[in-house]
Order: C-alpha cells, then structure tokens, then sequence
C-alpha cells in the first residue's frame, strides 16, 4: 500500500520536503513512526519518543494506534501555534 | 456558521453585520480579535508568517465550533484566521458569536479560541533580530484548553 505524507512548519524544514509518497506494508501510525525513524538522522531525531510532534490521518488528529490504510494522508507537524 | 482561512485583514463591522443580517433574536454578540505582537520571549519581533494545512484548518475549526455550539447553544459565529506574512499590530484571527443571552456568547468565544490554539493546524513564524525562528507551543495553551474537559458546570 501506498501512503501520503505531509510534513508542516519547522518538520518540513529539518526533513527538507514538505511532502512525499511513501510504500507501507500496513500498520498504525506507531508502525510508520519506527519506519521514518529507521532513516536515521534529522528522522530519528525529530521523532523519537518523547519529542513534541502530532500527527493527522486524512486530516483528523490521530494517535499512535490509528490503524493507517491505503491512499491515507498522513501529516506530521509540531504542536499548532495559531490564534 | 462562516469559516474562512484567508491572507486579507478582516473588517469586523462588516462580519458582525453579516452574522447579524436579518436576524431578532440576537441578544449578543461576544468577540475575540487576535493581534500580532511586536515582542516575544525578549525578543522584539518585526514580522510573522502564518503557515496552515489546507484542508485540515478548515475541518478542524469547524470540529470545535461544532463542540462549543452542542455545549452552548447560540445562534450563529463567525471564525476568520489569516495566514502569510503579518506585521506587529495587525489581527490574526477574529471569533464572533452570537446568541441570545451573553453567557452562551462569552462562553462559546472562549471555548473556541482555546480550542483553536490546541488544535487548528497554524504555525507562526517569528522574525526576531536574532534570526527567523517558529514559536513554540506554550504548556498555559495546553492548560487554557484542557480546563473546558473539566465536569460541565450550570451557567
């Protein structure tokens, strides 16, 4: 399956790309985590457990056991600071 | 309910009158108007770009406004966020409500902003004498949002 990740504000700079297609063998959002993290680099460093990020599937905020299915959007953005 | 994420200054005559068209049974309207500031962190800061998530802000803003709308029943609001690069002194975000009585007004504009600043998907960017950098998440934002999960109290 096929997922589509977005990457938002100071993420999207550090990982250099705002977005990208990415294979998946399936999994929850904890699973696309390990994966990202397994780059290595800015990757693991911005994701590591513990850091402050939120992730969004197909635009709802989601947590770490949001199941992800094929064609999903997934965004991955710091904590939001509008208002 | 009018949402709208957009680059242009709102004018808030216009939006309460808009809100209000047509409309008796308006007994309030409570309004919230956020500005950028000049200074921030000991910083002064000459300049802010907004960045959002298309698609998402629009959902997520609508999500919330549903939320205060179950909990207090008003009539109508209007949320207005804008987003690109803003000076010091210029609005940010508008929130208008209207309802009957005050207390459903007051109650649903706060409840929306505080939600708003947890979870609508906008990022600031600052640019500070010592460079650019992106604001970070204030744990009070978090708090301010998190008093509203406590028991609901009769208004």
């Amino acid at each position: 399956m096929t997922l589509r990740l977005l990457y938002f504000a100071r993420l999207r700079e550090r990982f250099g790309m705002g977005e990208e297609t990415l294979a998946f063998a399936g999994g929850s959002v904890a699973s696309l985590l390990d994966l990202l993290r397994a780059r290595g680099g800015v990757w693991a460093e911005e994701l590591a457990p513990g850091r402050s990020f939120r992730v969004a599937v197909n635009q709802h905020l989601a947590t770490f056991d949001t199941p992800l299915a094929d064609a999903a959007e997934v965004a991955i953005f710091p904590p939001v600071t509008g208002g | 309910m009018k949402i709208a994420v957009q680059r242009e200054c709102f004018d808030v005559n216009a939006e309460i009158g808009t809100l209000c068209a047509g409309r008796l049974d308006v007994g309030a309207v409570a309004s919230f108007i956020g500005y950028a500031r000049g200074v921030n962190d000991g910083s002064d800061v000459s300049a802010m770009t907004l960045e959002h998530y298309p698609g998402m802000t629009e959902k997520a803003i609508a999500a919330l406004a549903d939320e205060a709308a179950a909990r207090w029943p008003f009539i109508d609001a209007t949320i207005v966020h804008r987003i690109g690069r803003l000076l010091p002194g210029d609005p940010i975000v508008l929130v208008l409500v209207a309802s009957r009585h005050r207390g459903e007004a007051f109650a649903a504009c706060e409840y929306i902003m505080d939600a708003l600043k947890t979870r609508a998907p906008f990022w600031k960017k600052e640019e500070t004498p010592e460079g650019e950098r992106w604001v970070e998440a204030r744990a009070s934002d978090e708090a301010a949002a998190a008093r509203w999960q406590l028991p609901r109290q009769k208004m």
